[in-house]
């Protein structure tokens, strides 16, 4: 069944494909070990800078379709059943054997929430930051020394917050498939995303023992 | 039958704008206190996580040469009474001088405290014969690009040197050795890596940096936009 539609997935492989430039060329430009092999700083510094700039440009088209602000409502919104997700010390199991599962409601899970919020506000700051760091003559150089700690830090956690999100994906084929095709089968969205499966195939409610915890995190 | 829900992501996404704001506004504070507590407690992370306070290596070539000690030549020309052409040894056997410099980048990061020793360019333009009247350098690189100026007013300072040792040890290769420059009062573009050839010329040539818009004259503090604490 239909997960995501042609405009969600080209916002997320564009802002893949800028993110991987991104992230390489920054190694590239501060990393010494990493600088010292590729060297060119005139050029990898241009490859970063045009990227970033094109980086918010996938979600400003995507964010003129409904069905992408239909998502990020979904998104920005937690419900009880959310926290309680949270709360559980194996939200991110794919055991099938669950003991207790928590149903997922809806079309994301509270980590698929806080990834969202979480990569979003990652990009205004980058953004932002480096801006401040591209037109450094408008700014003073505390602002830009400022910029430059914000810029190099908050790298530091989007990678690691980024191997997270890769490390759930690899774990979940039928996650990728809906991400990469569009589709996932009936099955993997009964028994990861129960309530937007009952809604979107209009097949009533499913079955209550077939709802382990949620853990794709794509 | 649900209620709306609170607006989680919107909070998430709010909180670090406000973070990222503040780390903006005091990021100059917040960078020192890293540093330093970096380079008291654990001094080998910067060089793996520059933003901890280490060197962060800039080259603008496919990588970056090597040349051995054993293969190095410095040779000065240009309006000198006496062109040179000199081995790593015969510039060990010159007056050796040592200092102890803060390293500024333009970019915004600082190194404290960097010991360096080697040749003052005042003493190798003395040995070479560099005129009084002479104006400028241009300064060559053996990577094959990089270039840099200095005037002969600025050359001649008490700290301009030809490195051939930091932090106690042979300039490595990544740092610009066997032997480089350092122009301790300027932004660490001036500081050319991988030193060959200096000549005397008779007007300021810009180099590689320069050329693509960095001030000419790169004085820590009073160039390039910026303001930073004068080096040490």
């Amino acid at each position: 069944m239909k997960r995501f539609t042609p405009i969600e997935r080209f916002a997320h492989r564009s802002i893949t494909v800028l993110m991987l430039i991104l992230i390489a060329t920054a190694a590239a430009l501060y990393i010494p070990d990493i600088s010292v092999l590729i060297g060119n700083r005139g050029i990898v510094k241009t490859i970063h800078s045009v990227s970033g700039f094109l980086l918010p440009i996938p979600l400003i088209i995507a964010i003129a379709f409904p069905v992408f602000r239909m998502n990020m409502r979904e998104l920005n919104r937690f419900h009880p059943h959310d926290f309680a997700w949270l709360k559980r010390a194996d939200s991110a199991s794919i055991a099938p054997e669950m003991s207790n599962p928590e149903p997922v409601y809806g079309k994301f899970n509270a980590g698929q929430k806080l990834n969202a919020a979480f990569s979003f506000g990652a990009i205004l700051i980058m953004f932002a930051t480096g801006m401040v760091m591209f037109f450094s003559s408008l700014f003073t150089d505390d602002i830009r020394t400022g910029a430059t700690f914000v810029h190099d830090w908050l790298t530091l956690v989007i990678v690691i917050v980024l191997t997270g999100h890769i490390y759930m994906a690899m774990k979940d084929t039928q996650a990728r498939m809906g991400m990469r095709t569009g589709e996932v089968t009936r099955g993997w969205a009964q028994k990861h995303h129960p309530q937007w499966a009952a809604v979107n195939s209009g097949s009533g409610a499913p079955e209550p023992e077939v709802h382990p915890v949620d853990k794709d995190q794509t | 039958m649900e209620s709306k829900g609170s607006p989680v992501g919107r909070r998430v996404i709010l909180g670090m704008v406000g973070l990222g704001a503040l780390g903006v506004v005091f990021g100059r504070q917040l960078n020192s206190a890293v540093s330093d507590t970096v380079a008291s407690t654990l001094p080998e992370l910067g060089a793996i996580i520059p933003a901890a306070g280490g060197f962060r290596i800039y080259t603008v070539t496919n990588g970056y040469p090597e040349m051995s000690q054993a293969d190095y030549r410095l040779t000065v020309g240009g309006a000198v009474s006496s062109p040179l052409n000199l081995s790593f040894a015969d510039l060990e056997s010159l007056p050796q001088t040592s200092m102890t410099k803060d390293f500024q980048c333009v970019t915004g990061w600082r190194v404290d405290n960097v010991p360096w020793s080697g040749v003052l360019m005042s003493d190798l333009l003395a040995v070479a014969g560099a005129p009084p009247t002479a104006i400028a350098l241009t300064i060559d690189s053996f990577d094959g690009a990089y270039t840099e100026s200095l005037t002969m007013e600025q050359a001649i300072r008490p700290d301009v040197l030809i490195a051939t040792s930091m932090y106690g040890k042979p300039v490595t290769r990544e740092h610009g050795g066997p032997v480089r420059l350092l122009v301790a009062p300027m932004y660490g573009y001036k500081s050319l890596k991988w030193l060959s050839n200096i000549d005397v010329v008779d007007s300021v040539i810009p180099g590689y940096w320069e050329q693509r818009g960095y001030d000419i004259d790169a004085w820590v503090g009073q160039s390039n936009g910026r303001s930073d604490e004068p080096v040490t």
